[in-house]
């Protein structure tokens, strides 16, 4: 307690504590301090009862002003969608063909199908829709069920190989491991789809007996010349792009023992799944097919 | 003042300080916490909550063993854009039956709370194996190892008696069959029928989860995560907009 005390000239009193002679001078506070702190508790008063608060016997009260979070979100929503209920019904009345040819439209949807996407597809098929191994690429014009903009929007409607929709897309690729073909015709045939896509075979001298076998057991599916039929999602074999590797042992792989991709239906109408409305759906139906591969 | 003068006695004896000290405390908590065990709006009844499935709780102490709180929360709070990207927001009647509750504090990764059956289970295993090869800006570590950790559900029963201790509402049958149902769950060649009987038909997925012939870890951590946010059926259900 070297200090002198705060006001000059006026003797301060102390608290009266003394320790080892050392004593505490009890200055006041600083009057805008002392203030500031009796606001506060008018206000937290006020506050109590404007807002929920004191807890009863049943319930807290409600508050004056009838707040809450829940009332709060509800609204934000409700807002948000009265602003753009037109221009998501002018997206779900439009015939889809015909999106792209309004620009606003076409503007709306690319915008908001970019943030569907971000949010519920971006996850499988990459935030630059690259996809990965098992998931397709969107920005290429290879696709397995169509790239028009009907096509993408019913895959988007009702998924892949799901169960949750009757109307999912369906095929399933057997396993040729299981019993269908020995090991040295799986062996030709792959030898023989690796020729298809302008690759050297593993070993050459199968190549014809391999072609034999995929007339037999291939083409239904995947067409004569390999390049595939869109109403079955089964693969063009003839190009450069592969959803699962097109190498000789991740070519091995698949026909012994098929692959089987899923996506999840989104639309909320079609299935108990989904999770997205019909005008999300759109846009980002329009989003994907202005990606680059748009038919 | 006279009063204020007595707290002299309080300051200079340290036993009464502390009791003195106990009682204010205590007066704080009574205030804070007792009301929450009455109010009626603290938790709400909800249709569809069920206690976790022997092979989902196995699952769910792996999350916690793996720290995934400390990355994921699972909480979705009522605001609009939590509910536009994850779903309804978060019920307390959705975590009545969680010993300790994840709701977390923190998310580097997204949240977890409405995650079952938003992506297949082929997603959960390449993804848990080597996040990157889906979400290459993802940060994630990779949990491949969850695919070679072979579990049986041998202490699964003990769990569950933990929890029903705690007031989770195990039935004795639950009790009972904890391991065959634990086995059941990630079979379906198996005889599930007294699995969907005692966790409901609706709300219980039977899968071979991560796709190998052998019960692993992977099976039931895709197995908690997969029913995670399923439960209430947010169509029949209407929040009292008051709470």
């Amino acid at each position: 307690m070297s200090k002198k005390p705060v006001q000059k000239g006026k003797e301060v009193e102390t608290t009266g504590h003394s320790w080892d002679g050392i004593e505490e001078y009890n200055n006041p506070l600083p009057k805008w301090w002392v203030y500031i702190f009796y606001v506060c508790i008018i206000w937290a008063i006020g506050y109590t009862i404007a807002y929920p608060a004191w807890p009863g016997i049943k319930e807290a009260t409600p508050g004056l002003l009838g707040f809450s979070t829940r009332g709060n979100v509800a609204e934000d929503i409700a807002e948000q969608q009265e602003k753009l209920g037109p221009i998501n019904a002018k997206l779900e009345a439009a015939e889809l063909t015909e999106i792209t040819t309004d620009p606003e439209l076409q503007g709306y949807a690319v915008s908001a199908g970019s943030a569907v996407f971000k949010t519920w597809c971006a996850q499988c098929h990459g935030s630059g829709a690259a996809g990965a191994e098992g998931y397709p690429n969107l920005l290429d014009n290879d696709w397995l069920w169509g790239g028009d903009i009907e096509a993408i929007h019913t895959t988007i409607s009702h998924g892949i190989r799901n169960e949750d929709d009757d109307d999912a897309r369906f095929s399933e690729m057997p396993a040729f491991g299981d019993d269908y073909l020995s090991e040295e015709e799986i062996d030709s045939v792959v030898n023989y789809v690796m020729t298809l896509s302008g690759q050297a075979p593993n070993d050459a001298s199968l190549v014809s007996a391999g072609a034999e076998i995929f007339d037999a057991e291939c083409s239904a599916c995947h067409a004569e010349d390999g390049t595939g039929d869109r109403m079955q999602g089964a693969p063009n074999l003839t190009d450069a792009i592969w959803l699962y590797g097109g190498n000789y042992d991740a070519l091995k792989e698949t026909v012994t023992y098929s692959r089987y991709g899923v996506m999840p239906p989104w639309s909320k109408e079609a299935s108990e799944a989904g999770r997205l409305t019909e005008a999300q759906i759109r846009a980002v139906a329009v989003y994907v097919h202005q990606l680059g591969g748009g038919e | 003042m006279a009063i204020l003068d007595k707290h002299k006695i309080l300051e200079t004896n340290a036993t009464l300080l502390l009791i003195f000290s106990f009682l204010v405390v205590t007066v704080g908590g009574i205030v804070q916490i007792a009301p929450l065990f009455w109010l009626e709006n603290t938790i709400e009844e909800v249709e569809g909550m069920r206690p976790y499935t022997p092979l989902e709780m196995a699952g769910r102490n792996i999350y916690i063993r793996e720290g995934c709180y400390v990355c994921h929360s699972q909480m979705i709070r009522p605001m609009r854009d939590e509910v536009e990207r994850y779903g309804h927001y978060s019920l307390a009647a959705e975590s009545m039956y969680d010993h300790p509750f994840q709701w977390g504090s923190k998310r580097t990764g997204p949240d977890l709370a409405r995650v079952g059956g938003r992506y297949s289970g082929e997603w959960h295993v390449d993804h848990l194996r080597d996040p990157q090869s889906v979400v290459p800006e993802s940060v994630m570590p990779k949990y491949g190892f969850l695919l070679n950790k072979e579990i049986d559900g041998r202490y699964i029963q003990d769990v569950l008696k933990t929890n029903s201790m705690v007031g989770v509402p195990y039935s004795d049958e639950m009790l009972e069959n904890a391991q065959a149902d634990f086995i059941a769950q990630a079979d379906p060649d198996s005889d599930y029928d007294g699995l969907l009987e005692r966790y409901g038909e609706d709300s219980v997925t039977v899968r071979n989860f991560d796709g190998q012939p052998e019960i692993t870890e992977m099976d039931a951590m895709i197995a908690y995560l997969q029913m995670l946010g399923t439960l209430v059926d947010f169509s029949t259900f209407t929040p009292d907009a008051s709470r």
